[in-house]
């Protein structure tokens, strides 16, 4: 008997017209405020303050009336007690069964809390995005990744389990011992940051393994960075892996809420069977619905009920992609992934800058390694962009050219000039998970 | 989309496990080994919930 022929993990959901569709959202908004108002007490003083309750949200519009949460209210709420929460619970303590927190990279690390059923909820919702990018029950999946109190891959881990693959856990491995159990064990697939892709890739090389030949790998699934919606740092990892390389998107506090399927190349479908994407103009608040516009994301997460996300601010900057996809699912997409964090895309010498911008340059250009840095400064209230990259080897005596072309490609794309300096090779920091490549220190000096 | 009938029909089997389910949760005293399995179970019914019975009454929507 063959099973899982069909393109869809669920097509009820995935086909769903969208009238219907929206009409399930609202149902499921209503039921996660109602389930938060009754449940956790600081939901409930939020919703009171703002004079809602669960009765009032009878359409879209009054959705947007609801109070918007965000990371600093989350570690406000944790630092008072109960221990180690808060007050943001909407289930017994005694109920929770996994804990994970935020890498803290832009603060102090958020607590999450996840009851069973939570877990049954992320596996469930990785197994959406698995079976959209091709993952089957023959395929064996290796997770390098460190098996920590950051949630990373773990839900990636559950959910290939849910589809039948085989999954093999590459917690504590280093990359070399990494690399030769992918190879030992012909592994089919594997999931990491674009990062640590193009690192793996890098190692292999050196231990004398071309991940494209020697190697059996047929999908990477990235996370954590925005990489694999960039077209130049896709192509980059899957010319180095001989395979697709697909996105997704999600948070800790959230959860698995956007993936790219066999159809895509940069956009990225969101789920919206679980979860509610508004995405608001920053300037005038109103809610964008049109394609192509960038706005902040706030997302509502509908079927999380330990610590529930409803209308969380993730300063996530996205829009909307005017591309239907071929795939047939009715859930929209988002163009070009997660275009920057608000508080990253930034002005420099007065223009919007956003550092992918700035990725998607550099990874093209094959005479230059992937890694690379960007340091902006304000001396005498000028603003200064120091872009440090590596030429690869093979191409050296040509560095005039190449940094001439290199300054006239980010000149058209970003309208901005930069200093560049060129490091010899594998001197720039070298990442293992998430990378912080672009530094902006201008609210330091 | 699948038709409204198979919808019905999942649903109405959906139900009977949340129910059975919630029987042996009664009935089961202070078992931990049947009690913290069936929160397991209903766990794994409520992904069944998520991914069908959710739509069952979305049938008039047009």
């Amino acid at each position: 008997m063959v099973h899982h022929v069909a393109p869809y993990w669920n097509p009820v959901l995935e086909t769903l017209p969208r009238a219907k569709l929206r009409a399930l959202q609202l149902k499921k908004f209503q039921r996660i405020f109602a389930w938060a108002y009754e449940n956790s007490p600081f939901y409930r003083r939020l919703y009171q303050e703002a004079g809602l309750e669960p009765g009032d949200i009878k359409t879209f519009e009054d959705i947007r009336k609801v109070p918007q949460t965000d990371k600093g209210m989350l570690r406000e709420v944790q630092s008072r007690p109960p221990f180690p929460y808060g007050d943001i619970l909407a289930v017994p303590l005694a109920e929770v069964t996994a804990f994970r927190q935020t890498s803290g990279t832009t603060g102090m690390p958020v607590y999450q809390a996840d009851t069973w059923q939570d877990w049954e909820w992320w596996a469930e919702s990785w197994a959406y995005i698995l079976y959209a990018q091709g993952y089957r029950n023959t395929d064996r999946v290796f997770m390098p990744f460190g098996y920590n109190i950051f949630v990373a891959f773990w839900a990636g881990h559950y959910g290939a389990e849910k589809l039948g693959c085989e999954v093999v856990p590459g917690g504590v491995l280093d990359t070399q011992a990494r690399i030769l159990k992918l190879q030992e064990l012909k592994c089919t697939a594997f999931m990491a940051t674009p990062t640590y892709v193009l690192g793996m890739a890098d190692a292999a090389r050196k231990m004398g393994i071309d991940p494209a030949k020697d190697l059996f790998i047929k999908r990477i699934t990235c996370a954590g960075e925005p990489g694999a919606s960039i077209v130049a740092t896709k192509k980059r990892m899957e010319e180095a892996w001989g395979c697709r390389v697909f996105d997704h998107v999600g948070a800790t506090e959230i959860g698995a809420w956007s993936y790219s399927c066999l159809h895509q190349q940069t956009d990225l479908h969101v789920n919206e069977a679980f979860f509610l994407v508004e995405i608001e103009d920053e300037k005038t608040g109103a809610i964008i619905e049109e394609p192509g516009i960038p706005g902040k994301m706030i997302i509502t997460a509908f079927d999380r009920l330990g610590k529930p996300c409803i209308r969380f601010d993730s300063k996530d900057v996205i829009c909307w992609s005017d591309v239907s996809c071929a795939c047939g699912r009715t859930f929209r997409s988002i163009a070009g992934g997660v275009l920057g964090r608000e508080d990253d895309i930034t002005k420099v010498k007065g223009v919007l800058l956003a550092p992918t911008a700035i990725e998607d340059v550099v990874r093209s250009f094959a005479e230059l390694s992937y890694e690379y840095e960007v340091v902006v400064t304000r001396k005498a209230d000028i603003d200064d962009i120091l872009l440090k990259v590596e030429i690869n080897p093979g191409f050296e005596g040509q560095e005039e050219r190449i940094l001439s072309q290199l300054k006239d490609q980010l000149r058209v794309v970003t309208n901005l000039g930069y200093r560049v300096e060129v490091h010899p090779g594998g001197t720039l920091p070298r990442y293992g998970v998430k990378a912080k490549r672009f530094k902006d220190l201008r609210t330091k000096e | 989309m699948e038709n409204q009938e198979m919808i019905d029909r999942l649903d109405e089997k959906i139900t009977g496990l949340r129910q059975a389910a919630q029987d042996v949760m009664a009935i089961c005293g202070s078992n931990e080994a049947v009690r913290r399995n069936i929160i397991k179970i209903m766990a794994n019914i409520k992904m069944l919930e998520l991914n069908i019975s959710d739509i069952k009454d979305l049938a008039e929507v047009s």
